[in-house]
């Protein structure tokens, strides 16, 4: 039994130290992988809120996370070719600026998660699944049918956006910015986990009847967190593809639901720290035992079949083994 | 005479062929017990649940202090100050005692839109809860978790709840189903107490509780109102007799 608190510590440190190590025995893929690690984790964080404190078991976060990328990709791409983004009825213009980016990524993703959630919190269970992956779906295909910017094939941005004070092309460096946001992320959420509003939303979650007998109104809760959830997700989706200089529609599709949801359920339901956990575990897991084989994911599928049926608090759970009080 | 604190008017509700309320009407004076009593599928659970939120009537009024409440979500109808308490203990089961009447007293401030504030360092709702959690003597449990709570603590902690609302009327379902006699006896003498601060629309199957509290009873029997009235009217009441009391007796 350990505090989950020291857990949390020592899965931040131990990201640092994997990249502190990778830069002085000059491995600079590992700090990518570090990095794409920490980038599916904050997508996740965005889910957990949703999925963990709210039980709003999403499966079409890949929206939020599709939309920061092509924010991302759109904005880079006038940049990049000198075009301006629109001229009537006023101008404006593309940029390669992170700030800017993420700040177009974070308010799209959350007025698509208010849109969304309004119309799928009208459900609840199977159909709340359906719907959100419907509207997942809904874009997908948008992207693909849309020429303007790649279509099915995606879109290149040549060079990494910059950020202020930073060279974002240094591996190192631009997993410092990643970390730095995730740990500010994880900070904001963990706070909101002890808010007036944590406690409504978690109890809610347990007996909603509870919570609307003593006069909350729980479908507004509940939106509110999903759109908190989608603009995390969101930010995730413009900083990956930051991370691959590319976007595509592939961004949209439900298996990367399914991977962001995966993350959360390795890691531990609920955990602060259980989407980086999960994320970091699958990231190791792709390239050792992709490595080995094409079939990797049947020992993926393995351990997640152990997990759900033997270890349901994932990596985080096990080791912090105190019940966490919203399941 | 003064104003009823809830008046239930003309309410009728049905499903299919099947008359749940049938032109009920009750209210409920300041600082009275008013017990609904009457056989199981008498439909006193579809009246409640007119009552408090979750259900709308075919026809009829609901008003609280006056003002109508019929329409208005279970969320708004705790806002404007009705406590409901539950048959099957309604309790968030991963939160100690202490976070289930924070819940509560955090609803009832309507503060629940503030994203940064720890809310267990909130002084003023720590307050409230603690002198809930004191009132029906659940302090000692206040860091356990609910789920580990014997039954009757957790019917304990149901009342706390409803008591952080700071309410205008309770509604309670069955409080003291499954509690014990002893426990029962407590919780009876409680409410005697708690009725001076916002009258109590009681159902309880307990007639020794209902007998011992009630200034007033409405016998409820196929969705209709038979009659209400004293202890002594009701025990007396020939039609109640045989309805509900017992046959062989009213003989």
């Amino acid at each position: 039994m350990i505090r989950e608190r020291y857990i949390n510590a020592v899965i931040l440190a131990l990201m640092v130290i994997i990249s502190i190590a990778a830069l002085w025995m000059d491995e600079p893929f590992t700090i990518t992988l570090a990095t794409k690690a920490v980038i599916l984790a904050l997508a996740a964080v965005g889910l957990n809120l949703a999925l963990g404190q709210g039980g709003l078991v999403s499966f079409g976060h890949a929206a939020y996370f599709g939309v920061g990328g092509y924010a991302m990709g759109i904005l880079a791409s006038h940049a990049q070719n000198y075009t301006p983004l629109m001229e009537v009825p006023f101008l404006i213009e593309g940029t390669n600026q992170m700030p800017v980016i993420w700040l177009v990524a974070v308010v799209a993703s959350a007025l698509l998660a208010l849109v969304i959630g309004a119309l799928s919190l009208r459900t609840s269970g199977v159909y709340f699944i359906m719907v959100t992956l419907a509207f997942g779906q809904m874009l997908y295909y948008f992207a693909i049918s849309w020429p303007a910017y790649g279509g099915e094939d995606g879109l290149s941005i040549y060079v990494r956006n910059e950020f202020p004070g930073l060279n974002t092309l240094v591996p190192i460096q631009f997993f410092g910015l990643c970390f730095a946001v995730l740990c500010v992320v994880l900070f904001m959420v963990h706070r909101l986990n002890q808010s007036p509003f944590g406690l409504a939303l978690m109890g809610a979650h347990q007996n909603e009847e509870r919570a609307r007998t003593v006069g909350i109104n729980v479908t507004r809760l509940r939106l509110v967190a999903f759109v908190i959830s989608g603009a995390i997700t969101g930010l995730a989706g413009a900083l990956f593809a930051d991370l691959n200089r590319f976007v595509s529609p592939v961004m949209f599709d439900w298996h990367t639901s399914g991977q962001i949801m995966i993350f959360i359920i390795l890691g531990g339901v609920a955990r602060l720290c259980g989407p980086l956990a999960g994320a970091s575990l699958y990231i190791i897991l792709e390239h050792y035992l992709g490595g080995l084989s094409e079939y990797w994911q049947i020992y993926l599928g393995l351990i997640l079949l152990f997990v759900v049926l033997f270890a349901k608090g994932g990596i985080v759970g096990g080791l912090a083994r105190k019940e966490v009080r919203h399941g | 005479m003064a104003d009823p604190v809830l008046a239930v008017h003309n309410i009728s509700k049905s499903f299919g062929a099947l008359k749940a309320s049938d032109n009920v009407s009750l209210d409920l004076m300041p600082g009275e017990v008013h017990a609904l009593i009457g056989p199981n599928g008498a439909g006193k659970s579809t009246l409640i649940k007119q009552i408090a939120g979750g259900l709308t009537p075919d026809e009829g009024r609901v008003e609280l202090l006056g003002r109508d409440v019929t329409g208005l979500s279970t969320a708004a109808r705790a806002q404007a100050g009705l406590s409901r308490t539950f048959q099957i203990s309604a309790l968030a089961m991963g939160y100690t005692p202490l976070e289930n009447v924070m819940l509560g007293a955090v609803g009832q401030s309507g503060g629940v839109f503030r994203f940064f504030r720890p809310v267990m360092k909130d002084k003023m709702l720590l307050e409230r809860a603690w002198q809930a959690l004191k009132r029906v003597g659940l302090e000692e449990n206040a860091h356990a978790m609910t789920s580990e709570l014997s039954h009757g603590q957790r019917r304990q902690l149901e009342v706390a709840v409803a008591l952080t609302l700071q309410p205008k009327a309770f509604i309670m379902d069955e409080p003291m189903a499954g509690m014990g006699a002893e426990g029962s006896k407590r919780l009876t003498d409680f409410l005697h107490t708690l009725k001076e601060e916002a009258p109590i629309l009681l159902v309880e199957h307990d007639m020794d509780a209902v007998f011992a509290l009630a200034d007033r009873i409405s016998v409820l029997v196929y969705g209709k109102i038979i009659a209400t009235g004293s202890v002594d009217d009701i025990r007396n009441h020939p039609e109640v007799r045989t309805a509900y009391l017992g046959e062989e007796d009213a003989a």
